[in-house]
């Protein structure tokens, strides 16, 4: 076994599906640059029509929230149940809204 | 199962009362059906088992490509040809969702691929077993594919986020595998005489090895209980052994093929078949590296592995010198 010189990057694949839906994350995959990324994206996530166009972006590139994060991040929005239509009652016989 | 044997890290199953407050607030949210997440906190134990487990059904996934390979060059049609070849390719891919799922936790890919060439990292005990005729194929996607669809339904609702995610694609594709296998069974027992005294040796081969992909009992293992506790395996050993036997024999039937064991008898009081077990010291042998096929498979993996050495290395220069000539041009 040689000794391996440098692992391929990281790409993380977002796939749009056939039906007009944004693009989805599906998963990641190695490859030696964005080029490369693509193609093996078509034989590792649409082997079966799952997809109309591939993204991929270099895991390094991408910034997240941490877990930590998410009572500041969410729950303002718990308090503010009037963003939800089912908030206001509507008489019945002005129909449906 | 494709992650045979694997032995958790911790000692015995704690109760809740027993955990420090982070470890509660994570064994709570597993109780409650949860997902863990790449980011979230998780026990040390949970993780290594986590990369084991993983990292032991990817590599399987990719040797396992092996023993099918064998046979693409000699398929008999070219109908078979192009599908057994793309049966190959999924497992590959199936590989690689279970990698990517094994990377999240911290663990990289060039780490893998070296513990599974070095022997340090295990693969399924049945890929150690050589595929000597084209019934063998058949005798693969039946039942060695329905095992794995077994243990891999379950998985699908696996604690582990990114796992569970492989789980629900390798499900999709596993169904079409295994059909294939029944359908070269289906072709090859209703055939000449010789096709299907082929079948038969091929299942006489195949069934043996095929109950051991369930591991042997861990009714009373404590790493089979920590495992079961973290929803990191759902099922215990035997149990979905019962469920394959009870499943197979009616197949089996239906080809007109006879399985390999003469005490296999419906118990119409437990409502399942009984069955002998296979030979579980030639398991254990088998896993030590004495299998027909240990050192042809690593030898295999290890020589794909150096031979494409100039390939990944070249493409990474490629993309080096593109990297370079697109900032002059800036």
């Amino acid at each position: 076994m040689t000794n391996p010189t440098q692992e391929w990057p990281l790409f993380e694949i977002f796939i749009r599906g056939q039906h007009g839906l944004s693009h989805r994350h599906v998963g990641s995959l190695h490859a030696p640059d964005a080029e490369m990324a693509i193609k093996n994206a078509r034989d590792v996530y649409t082997r079966r029509n799952e997809g109309v166009s591939i993204w991929v972006v270099q895991a390094s590139d991408i910034a997240a929230s941490s877990p930590e994060e998410k009572g500041s991040l969410y729950e303002p929005a718990n308090d503010k149940v009037y963003r939800h239509p089912t908030f206001f009652d509507i008489p019945e016989e002005v129909g449906a809204m | 199962m494709y992650a045979q044997m694997i032995k958790s890290t911790g000692e015995g199953v704690k109760s809740l009362d027993e955990m420090e407050p982070q470890e509660r607030a994570f064994q709570e949210r597993i109780n409650a059906g949860g997902k863990i997440e790449p980011k979230d906190w998780m026990p040390d134990g949970y993780r290594k088992n986590l990369i084991r487990q993983i990292g032991q059904h990817a590599h399987s996934e990719i040797v396992g490509q092996l023993p099918e390979g064998n046979w693409i060059t000699r398929a008999p049609t070219l109908e078979r040809k192009a599908i057994l070849l793309a049966k190959v390719q999924d497992e590959a891919g199936h590989g690689l969702y279970l990698y990517c799922a094994a990377e999240t936790l911290g663990v990289t890919r060039d780490q893998l691929t070296r513990d599974l060439l070095s022997g340090k990292m295990k693969y399924s005990s049945i890929f150690n077993y050589p595929t000597l005729t084209w019934a063998d194929m058949g005798a693969v996607g039946w039942l060695v594919d329905g095992a794995a669809i077994m243990n891999q339904v379950p998985l699908q609702r696996t604690s582990y986020g990114p796992y569970a995610r492989a789980m629900v694609r390798i499900c999709k594709e596993e169904s079409f595998h295994q059909r294939q296998g029944y359908d070269i069974m289906m072709k090859m027992a209703k055939g000449t005489k010789a096709q299907k005294k082929m079948a038969q040796d091929a299942l006489n081969r195949f069934w043996g090895p095929a109950l051991m992909m369930f591991g042997p009992s861990d009714e009373n293992s404590v790493h089979s209980a920590q495992s079961m506790a973290w929803k990191i395996k759902m099922n215990s050993n035997d149990e979905l052994r019962q469920k394959f036997v009870d499943e197979c024999v009616p197949q089996a039937e239906y080809l007109g093929l006879t399985v390999p064991d003469p005490d296999l008898k419906w118990n119409e009081e437990r409502g399942h078949y009984d069955f002998t077990q296979p030979d579980w010291d030639e398991f254990f042998d088998v896993l030590r590296g004495n299998g027909p096929c240990n050192k042809e498979r690593l030898a295999a993996r290890n020589k794909a592995w150096d031979d494409g050495a100039w390939v990944r290395d070249g493409l990474m220069a490629h993309a080096a010198k593109k990297r370079a000539a697109k900032l002059a041009a800036e």
